[in-house]
């Protein structure tokens, strides 16, 4: 398993944000994106999971491996932590959510409406959705919004396992997760406008 | 895409989710006719069966922006078209739930209240039948609606304007199925082309629907 993006341009709204992005991740590794606000963080993460179209260049393996968490959770409010977790588990053809459940200490309140969730929490059902999905490309971005800082770590030792499984992280964040793996500064791809005319 | 519809309905009958409302109206829109109108048999048979299916309609359109908005809002949309089930597959399943949430209901609670507007036997009968055939293309014509306007702020209103010229053949099929079955005469060819609406929608829709939903997302 190896990620690789070659020559890739990425953009909202028809304007290029981010071009001639190369970059290649092997299994077991994870690419950290930095870069201030507004650079193309999301954009990218997005084009990599599939989200939106590459305007150039092209990315393996397709979004079928990778699994996508964004700012929001997709978690519904009436529904409970279990019920949501196993949702997302069967329509990834999975069953078992225990380990999910365990991973970010979820068991206590499995049978909680998502609605009544604090924000940590909810980030941390949300966060537990990449285990059921049995992807081996995460694509995550900027996850640690609103955990503190033992959650932090439960989910640093998570994206640890996965990458000691073999499997890959992509992940937009500000913060220092000390794991084994790249950064790479999205500002040195700034689309500049006098190249797409 | 099962999953996506028992996680819908589950959805739709917990608090807040809105189930009964399309009912609701349904019943309160057709109650009010006779005091518009008058209660005169004679002067509410023979529109019963327009009356019926315009308020099915507009209880119909009333959850149709639903659909799609809640899901884009918390960001399931984006997990969904992510996840292994196409988004052909997903528009199709919502509105399968959409169809069982107000569609069904709709086409049981239509015989009562056919009673109510004094439509004569078997006109009640052919009432829910032509429901029964006609409101799914309904919800899938609602489906591509909500699918078109779902990245917009307040998009229910435009997506009603879009929407309600698309339920035009759907309209003038099914009434004229319950109003011959009410007259007595042969709903055959009615039924039939009402039938062919449907079967269209369901073949058709869910694609256009996925496309417009690729679209938002970019």
């Amino acid at each position: 398993m190896r990620l690789e993006a070659r020559g890739l341009t990425v953009g909202r709204g028809g304007l290029p944000v981010l071009a001639d992005l190369s970059f290649a991740v092997e299994a077991g590794h994870a690419l950290i994106l930095r870069g201030p606000n507004g650079s193309g963080k999301t954009t990218l993460l997005r084009t990599l999971a599939g989200l939106q179209r590459a305007y150039a260049g092209e990315v393996s393996p397709g979004s079928d491996a990778i699994a996508y968490g964004g700012h929001r959770d997709g978690m519904k409010g009436q529904l409970t932590v279990a019920e949501n977790l196993s949702f997302w588990a069967r329509l990834h053809g999975l069953r078992d959510i225990t380990p999910a459940l365990r991973a970010f200490a979820l068991e206590r309140l499995d049978d909680r409406q998502a609605q009544h969730l604090s924000a940590g929490q909810a980030r941390r059902l949300g966060l537990a959705r990449l285990l059921v999905t049995g992807r081996p490309i995460w694509c995550l971005d900027e996850p640690t919004v609103s955990l503190d800082a033992e959650n932090t770590g439960r989910f640093a030792d998570m994206v640890r396992a996965h990458l000691g499984d073999g499997g890959i992280a992509v992940i937009a964040t500000h913060i220092d997760l000390g794991l084994q793996g790249d950064t790479l500064d999205v500002q040195r791809f700034r689309a500049t406008l006098e190249a797409f005319g | 895409m099962i999953r996506l519809i028992l996680r819908d309905l589950a959805l739709a009958v917990r608090a807040g989710g809105g189930f009964g409302l399309g009912l609701a109206f349904f019943l309160i829109v057709t109650v009010l006719v006779p005091f518009g109108v008058g209660p005169e048999t004679a002067r509410l048979a023979p529109i019963a069966p327009g009356v019926l299916w315009i308020a099915a309609l507009l209880a119909c359109l009333l959850s149709l922006d639903r659909i799609f908005a809640i899901d884009r809002e918390d960001g399931a949309l984006d997990l969904l078209a992510t996840a292994p089930v196409p988004l052909e597959g997903v528009t199709l399943a919502k509105a399968a739930a959409h169809w069982l949430t107000t569609g069904l209901p709709l086409s049981l609670a239509a015989a009562p209240l056919g009673v109510l507007l004094g439509m004569p036997w078997p006109g009640h009968l052919w009432l829910t039948v032509s429901l029964l055939v006609g409101t799914p293309a309904l919800s899938l014509i609602g489906a591509f609606g909500a699918a078109l306007t779902v990245g917009l702020k307040r998009g229910g209103l435009l997506m009603s304007l879009l929407v309600l010229p698309l339920y035009i053949p759907t309209l003038v099929f099914g009434a004229d199925v319950a109003r011959r079955g009410a007259d007595g005469l042969d709903p055959g060819t009615p039924l039939a082309l009402l039938g062919a609406v449907t079967l269209g929608c369901v073949a058709g829709l869910p694609f256009a629907a996925a496309a417009a939903l690729r679209t938002s997302l970019r």
